[in-house]
C-alpha cells in the first residue's frame, strides 16, 4: 500500500481523497465511525483567518479549494459570509487593519459602518460600533461533508478498515488485534488524540462548548457573526473564555458559541454554558426566545502556535502528520490534503508548507 | 371538566394533567417531524430528549413539562 491514513475525521477524509484521486493505493482507518471527533463537534465555518501570514495563506488557500470543489448538496455548503461584529470605536479601529490585512492578500473584506451594519443584520443588539464582513466565507454540515470526501475516495479505489491502532513506527502501524500493516507513507491525521500515540507531541487539548436551537420560523441571521473579541478568546491565557459566535444552519437552526479552555473532561459545563449563551444574547437580544434543544463539547487540537502541524514527523520513517489544526481543521481540510499530497508525491501545492512543517516544534538535534 | 384545543380541536382534560400523557390517549403518537420530516414523539418523559416539542400559546415547549389547563392552545407544529 502506498498510505495508510489514520483518522477519518474531515482532515483524514480529505487527505484520503486527495491521495487516492492521485492515483496512490490508500488505505483508511478509523477507530470509530468517520466524523466522530472534533469534526462532528465544529461548527463548520468555512473562514480566512487573519491571525498570522501564515495562517491567512492557509485559510484562503483551503477556503478557494472548498469553493471550487463544487460542493454537492449534502454537505449543506453555503457562501453566508462572515460579519465580525464591533463594538465600540476601539474595536472599529482595529478592524480597519483587519481589513488592510486581508486585502494585503488579496481576501475581499469591507469595513460596515453603523448603519449598514444593521442593515445587514437588523437583529443585533442596539449600540453596537460596525464591522468587517467577508463575502466569501461560508458554512457547511461537516459529518456529511466528510461523508462526501470518504465517498471521493472510495471511488477513487480507498478502502476503509475499523480498527484502532496501538503504535505507529517506520513506514507502519500495529493494530491493536496485534497485526501490523505496512505502507511507503502513514497519514496520522487523529486531532486531539495524536498525543496518544506520540506522547512528546506539543498538542493539547482544548475544549469547546456548542448550543444548536430548534429551527426558527423564519430566519434571524443571514451572516455567521462573530465579535472580534473573538481572536482574544482563541489566543488567550489558560482560564476559561466565551466569545460570541453565531452560525446560521441551512435547516433554520442557530449555532451558537464559543468557548475555550485547557480541559479533558468531555461533561457539558453549566457555568461555561451560562456564560456562553449570555454573550450570544447580548449581541443577538431574540435569541433568549429561541429553544435550545441540544449542548456539546468536543477538543480542539492546539498547538503552542495556533498553527497546525503538517508534514514529516522527525524520528519515525514515513509518518506525516495532518493535526494540530485547533478550531480550524474544518475550514482548512482541502489545503492540508494538498500539503499531505506535496510531501507524499512531491506534487507542489499553491503555498509554501515550511511554516506548518513539525519540525519547528522539535529541539533540533 | 377543562378543555384545551389541540390542532384547533377541542379536547377534555383534568387541570394540570401532563400534556404528553394528553396528547399520547388521544392518538397523538407524533408530536412534530424532524427536519428530514420524520416522525418524532417524546422518548424519556422527563424533559431531557427534547423529541415532544410542541406549540403552546405561541411559545416552543416540552410537552411532557406541561401542565395542562383551561383554555390552552396546542399546536403539533414545532420544528
Amino acid at each position: 500500500m502506498d498510505v495508510l491514513v489514520v483518522g477519518a475525521g474531515i482532515v483524514g477524509a480529505a487527505c484520503a481523497h486527495e491521495l487516492a484521486a492521485a492515483g496512490l493505493s490508500v488505505g483508511i482507518l478509523e477507530k470509530n465511525e468517520p466524523a466522530f471527533g472534533a469534526t462532528a463537534a465544529g461548527m463548520g465555518h468555512i473562514l480566512v483567518l487573519d491571525d498570522s501570514e501564515a495562517q491567512i495563506k492557509l485559510t484562503a488557500y483551503s477556503r478557494h479549494l472548498w469553493h471550487s470543489l463544487a460542493a454537492s448538496d449534502r454537505t449543506e455548503f453555503r457562501t453566508t459570509g462572515t460579519l465580525w461584529v464591533a463594538a465600540n470605536d476601539e474595536e472599529m479601529r482595529a478592524i480597519e487593519l483587519r481589513r488592510d490585512f486581508y486585502r494585503k492578500y488579496s481576501v475581499d473584506a469591507e469595513v460596515v459602518g453603523r448603519d449598514q451594519l444593521y442593515q445587514l443584520e437588523p437583529a443585533l443588539a442596539p449600540g453596537l460600533a460596525g464591522g468587517m464582513r467577508i463575502p466569501s466565507d461560508a458554512v457547511l454540515y461537516p459529518p456529511t461533508a466528510t461523508s462526501e470526501l470518504l465517498d471521493r475516495a472510495f471511488r477513487s479505489g480507498a478502502t476503509y478498515l475499523r480498527s484502532e491502532i496501538k503504535r505507529v513506527g517506520p513506514h507502519s502501524v500495529e493494530l491493536v488485534n496485534g497485526e501490523t500493516m505496512e505502507a511507503t507513507h502513514v497519514v496520522l491525521a487523529t486531532g486531539a488524540d495524536a498525543t496518544k500515540l506520540l506522547p512528546t507531541l506539543r498538542i493539547r487539548k482544548r475544549k469547546g462548548h456548542l448550543a444548536i436551537t430548534d429551527r426558527l420560523p423564519q430566519p434571524l441571521i443571514r451572516h455567521q457573526l462573530i465579535e472580534t473579541g473573538y481572536l482574544q478568546s482563541a489566543h488567550g491565557s489558560d482560564d476559561a473564555s466565551v466569545a460570541f459566535n453565531l452560525q446560521p444552519r441551512s435547516t433554520g437552526q442557530l449555532l451558537i458559541g464559543s468557548s475555550r479552555q485547557f480541559e479533558s473532561s468531555r461533561e457539558v459545563e453549566l457555568p461555561i454554558v451560562e456564560r456562553m449563551l449570555k454573550r450570544a444574547t447580548a449581541y443577538v437580544p431574540a435569541l433568549r426566545d429561541c429553544v435550545v434543544t441540544r449542548i456539546w463539547t468536543g477538543f480542539r487540537a492546539a498547538t503552542p502556535d495556533g498553527l497546525p502541524l503538517i508534514g514529516p514527523y522527525p524520528g519515525i520513517p514515513g509518518l506525516i502528520l495532518a493535526t494540530g489544526h485547533e478550531g480550524l481543521g474544518i475550514s482548512t481540510s482541502l489545503a492540508t490534503a494538498k500539503l499531505v499530497r506535496q510531501h507524499v508525491t512531491g506534487a507542489k501545492a499553491e503555498i509554501d508548507p515550511t511554516p506548518y512543517l513539525p519540525d519547528r516544534l522539535f529541539p533540533a538535534t | 371538566m377543562k378543555q384545551i384545543l389541540i390542532n384547533g380541536k377541542p379536547q377534555e382534560i383534568e387541570e394540570g394533567a401532563s400534556l404528553l400523557v394528553v396528547l399520547l390517549n388521544n392518538g397523538q403518537h407524533t408530536q412534530r417531524l424532524s427536519v428530514s420530516g420524520a416522525n418524532r414523539c417524546g422518548i424519556c418523559g422527563m424533559g431531557i430528549c427534547f423529541e415532544c416539542r410542541v406549540t403552546v400559546d405561541r411559545k416552543v415547549v416540552r410537552a411532557c413539562q406541561t401542565g395542562c389547563h383551561e383554555g390552552m392552545e396546542v399546536w403539533t407544529d414545532a420544528r
